[in-house]
């Protein structure tokens, strides 16, 4: 059996960090999640920076704003690397998710999460009694 | 002037210029001027599909920018033109002869031979030079990465 997937949070400032520890508050350790930021990087050492992380694994990198550095980075970087999906828009429904179902493929892992993050959005209505 | 802004940022389109100054200054098209990204449809697919639909994003090379200039300047919406690179706006400010006032430098993030200036400007010896040629050609050059932040004039970054 292949191993897990990877999961990178690929976001501004600390906003990663932030979300891999809720992860691992909710879910504990084990969730495989790893955080980068994209505090002061240019392009080049975005690429660098995610390069690292991902070292030739296969992995989603979740991405928070769409039109963004890090989702520019990380679509580029998957252009050269099938085993890796984007996915923006990151919201902590979709990570928790991602936790427990990382022994599938990058593509179908993507498009889950997609579908988690989506649901997850709402307008949260008082009880009406 | 339909160009609200000259920016000069390394990471080219991304949150600060799209939402960040495009937010606040109401821009309705963006100009990238970078000669790879001009001759890399992916690259421009790629920075097509990151902006709301709304906001049209051209690519030039330096050369052809300052051709269409004149028509981006006459253009009744409002836009910002941008350069990844000192270079590259020093390039476009020499071949538009006096038609860009004002440069802004959003971000130059730190590489080897660069030294802090601001958080988000570092600068080597040869790009501040290349920012005093762009004053000698006749702009005001400033650092200020966002619409709220300071604007800290060239002279600042100099020491």
């Amino acid at each position: 059996m292949s191993e897990p997937l990877l999961g990178v949070v690929f976001a501004h400032a600390d906003v990663a960090a932030a979300f891999v520890s809720a992860v691992r508050g909710i879910a504990g350790d084990g969730h495989g999640l790893v955080a980068v930021s994209n505090e002061g990087c240019d392009r080049v050492a975005l690429a660098a920076r995610l390069d690292a992380v991902l070292a030739g694994r296969s992995a989603v990198v979740f991405a928070d704003l769409p039109g963004g550095s890090c989702a520019f980075s990380a679509a580029a970087y998957a252009r050269g690397h099938p085993a890796v999906r984007v996915v923006t828009g990151v919201n902590l429904a979709m990570l928790l998710d991602f936790a427990f179902h990382r022994d599938t493929t990058p593509e179908a892992a993507a498009e889950r999460a997609v579908r988690t993050g989506r649901q997850s959005v709402a307008t949260a209505l008082p009880p009406s009694s | 002037m339909s160009v609200e802004l000259f920016r000069i940022d390394d990471r080219l389109i991304h949150g600060q210029v799209v939402v960040g100054w495009g937010q606040a200054l109401g821009v309705q098209f963006i100009v990238l001027v970078d000669d790879d990204v001009r001759a890399s449809d992916w690259e421009q697919e790629l920075y097509r599909m990151g902006v709301p639909p709304e906001v049209q994003v051209a690519f030039a090379g330096v050369d052809e920018a300052a051709g269409l200039l004149p028509g981006w300047l006459a253009d009744e919406r409002r836009g910002i033109v941008l350069t990844g690179d000192v270079e590259t706006m020093r390039r476009l400010v020499a071949a538009t002869g006096g038609t860009i006032h004002h440069v802004n430098i959003g971000g130059v993030h730190y590489r080897e031979g660069r030294r802090e200036r601001l958080r988000y400007v570092y600068l080597s010896d040869q790009e501040t030079a290349g920012l005093a040629a762009i004053v000698a050609l006749g702009a005001e050059v400033h650092a200020q990465d966002v619409p709220t932040g300071t604007r800290v004039p060239l002279e600042d970054l100099e020491t």
